[in-house]
């Protein structure tokens, strides 16, 4: 298949746990549809007083990794209390099997909206009403995906680019005439959080925001020709506050003298952008 | 587990004999063939062989109309570069929404060079209207691309009556032919197609080769620019074992054409009846005018990505134009632009057959499909 699927997608794929709908639900949740490829009802029993969910199954209509998601969500959160199962994130979803590919994330997504459209429902919380005036407009219609969704999976997945958002939510994958919409919101939301850190304290220390295009600058100007000359080269993989993480490959990788060459970026990226800045090297991911 | 190949649209097996022609050129006779030397030189004859070989199985009435590329995508880039070129000052050109990207997405880059593309529509079984053809033309249209057969659902395209429409406008005529070649003869004689595109590993030659056909006459500018290979119409070093691979896999796709059309069309006709037993199922395409081995067949409300994993596990390879398979978030624009619905388009397989297909491997799909179907069906929210 084109999509390198973990093992543990393959056995809930092709082994999917707790198929089905649980007799006299007490939570139900409905997401997704036809139209967008993929839908997911589950359907779960809680104990009155405990909270504890007794039982829990799904019915899914959808891909490889849609199926997975929910049968490993349905084992999450079986036997947890509501408010424990609350904090499963999708990306805890997609951990749990091991990884998705990026253009799949959305199944975790869809796994994780589901149980909280059965708590809510649940808990006769009206999801749908109150939360609509919340969710705002629609943005992309080809999917029916709100400034909403968007905006909140921005924020607890930390996207940053349109294919980012596109993965997570399909938002901007369809027609592609709502792509302008979704950046500007990204612009705003990242945009925004550049001038919150910066305004209200004056002091030299740099943000985020200020520190990754310099430091990006100097790999690409000054570090990566060097490496390059002897048939290596690195890959920025992060950047997390003053933590800087690499990734040395081609020649690089493996050398004996990386631990020499980390030393000399770790000293540049100090002497030059920040003397706070600690460089990190992971090994290289084949 | 032994794989029941069913995706020879996307590629098929080099034949044998296709190999055993190609090896020596590769072991043995690597020389170059523009060198001054007969180690090198000795080579081109080959070439021309080859040459004669694809013109005979296109039915060119020159070799010289037959220039070899490197695959199906950079013969239709060329073509209609090169008719664009021969047409300066016309702005405007007509393709169908339902190419391959070899063309759509040159298409759609032609539009921000400044041209205006016309996408003619398809309808629900998947045929082009000529009538439509004929209102969009004008004196402005520099190329009609039109391509024989389609690669996802088969149906075939009245590409010499296009052909004559575009010339009416002195406008040229390019088919992406990549398709239907070694499957439905095409009418080069008549003069309708002024540019052709094919591709070897469609017809068991090796991934790597392609042709195309510039009819005599037609003006023509290179798209490669290098040396004078191929009479200076694509440059680079030719191929060479590719390209003799390509003649021999033309001189079968000719000898095995009878057979495409009888024997693997009963196959697919067979395998299709037998699927269509599943409830809730539909095919794809007109299903009169279609290329023999093809069927692409949609399960309602059973996601295709799904589908082709347990295929997958049974050792049979199809492909689907569900979205969840290409990482589009859309099924393929080939279903959406023939209207089909939602709910089974995103349930589509394509099981695409070829000679070497045997009906042990239609009656090992038929055995395995319903009980995929169904357990997919079971697990779906929306079951009955």
């Amino acid at each position: 298949m084109g999509w390198n699927y973990t093992e543990e997608v393959k056995e809930h794929f092709f082994n999917p746990k707790n198929v089905g709908r649980v007799e006299n639900p007490n939570g139900i949740g409905e997401v997704g549809s036809v139209a967008c490829g993929d839908a997911l009802t589950l359907t779960f029993s809680v104990e009155e007083g405990t909270d504890i969910i007794k039982d829990v199954k799904f019915q899914t209509f959808g891909c490889g990794s849609a199926i997975a998601s929910s049968s490993i969500l349905t084992e999450m959160i079986k036997g947890k209390t509501l408010d424990e199962a609350l904090k499963i994130t999708n990306k805890d979803i997609a951990d749990a099997l091991g990884g998705l590919p990026p253009e799949k994330m959305h199944c975790s997504v869809m796994g994780r909206e589901a149980l909280e459209a059965a708590v809510a429902n649940y808990r006769g919380e009206k999801i749908d009403t109150e939360e609509d005036e919340d969710e705002g407009r629609i943005v992309c219609y080809c999917f029916g995906v709100t400034e909403g969704k968007i905006r909140k999976l921005i924020a607890e997945d930390g996207l940053k680019t349109l294919e980012d958002v596109t993965n997570y939510t399909k938002a901007g994958g369809g027609c592609t005439s709502c792509q302008d919409d979704i950046q500007a919101v990204l612009d705003e939301i990242w945009g925004e959080q550049e001038t919150q850190v910066k305004s209200p304290v004056k002091k030299p220390a740099m943000t985020n925001l200020q520190r990754i295009p310099l430091i990006q600058e100097l790999l690409d100007n000054e570090v990566r020709p060097m490496l390059q000359k002897d048939g290596g080269d690195l890959e920025l993989v992060d950047i997390d506050g003053t933590r800087v993480i690499i990734r040395m490959v081609g020649h690089c990788s493996g050398c004996k003298a990386a631990g020499l060459t980390s030393g000399w970026i770790q000293d540049k990226l100090q002497e030059i952008i920040d003397p706070d800045i600690t460089l990190e090297v992971v090994e290289e991911v084949l | 587990m032994p794989v029941i190949y069913a995706d020879n649209n996307a590629t098929t097996a080099v034949d044998p004999q296709v190999f055993e022609a190609m090896r020596p050129y590769l072991t043995e006779f690597y020389g170059n063939p523009s060198s001054v030397h007969s180690f090198g030189s000795d080579v081109s004859h080959v070439i021309e062989r080859a040459r004669e070989q694809v013109a005979q199985c296109i039915g060119a009435q020159h070799t010289t109309e037959i220039v070899f590329t490197s695959c199906g995508t950079e013969s239709d880039n060329t073509a209609i570069r090169s008719a664009l070129a021969s047409r300066k000052g016309r702005k405007r050109v007509i393709t169908t929404r339902v190419e391959h990207p070899a063309v759509l997405t040159l298409a759609r880059y032609l539009e921000r060079e400044g041209y205006a593309v016309t996408y003619l529509a398809v309808d629900k079984q998947g045929r082009i209207s000529l009538d439509e053809l004929r209102e969009e033309m004008n004196q402005d249209v520099a190329v009609v691309s039109i391509m024989a057969a389609n690669n996802e659902t088969g149906v075939l395209f009245p590409v010499e009556e296009a052909g004559k429409i575009a010339h009416e406008h002195d406008a040229l005529f390019h088919t992406d032919a990549v398709q239907a070649i070694g499957k439905q003869q095409l009418d080069l004689a008549s003069g309708a197609i002024d540019l052709l595109a094919l591709s070897g590993h469609k017809i068991h030659a090796p991934k790597g080769v392609g042709a195309l056909y510039i009819r005599r006459g037609r003006r023509f500018r290179p798209f490669m620019l290098g040396g004078h290979q191929e009479r200076g119409r694509r440059g680079g070093t030719e191929n060479v074992a590719g390209v003799v691979a390509l003649g021999a896999a033309a001189e079968l796709a000719a000898k095995y054409l009878d057979d495409e059309q009888t024997r693997v069309r009963a196959m697919r006709d067979r395998l299709e009846q037998g699927l269509l037993q599943i409830e809730d199922s539909r095919v794809n395409g007109d299903s009169e005018n279609r290329l023999p081995g093809t069927t692409n067949i949609s399960f309602r409300r059973v996601e295709g990505e799904a589908i082709l994993l347990h295929l997958d596990r049974h050792g049979i390879a199809a492909s689907s134009g569900s979205a969840c398979t290409s990482g589009s978030l859309e099924p393929s624009h080939v279903l959406r632009a023939m209207g089909i619905p939602f709910d089974f388009a995103h349930g589509s397989v394509r099981l695409s057959l070829c000679r070497s297909n045997t009906e042990r491997d239609v009656e090992t799909i038929l055995e395995v499909m319903p009980n995929i179907i169904g357990k997919l069906r079971d697990i779906s929210p929306f079951k009955r």
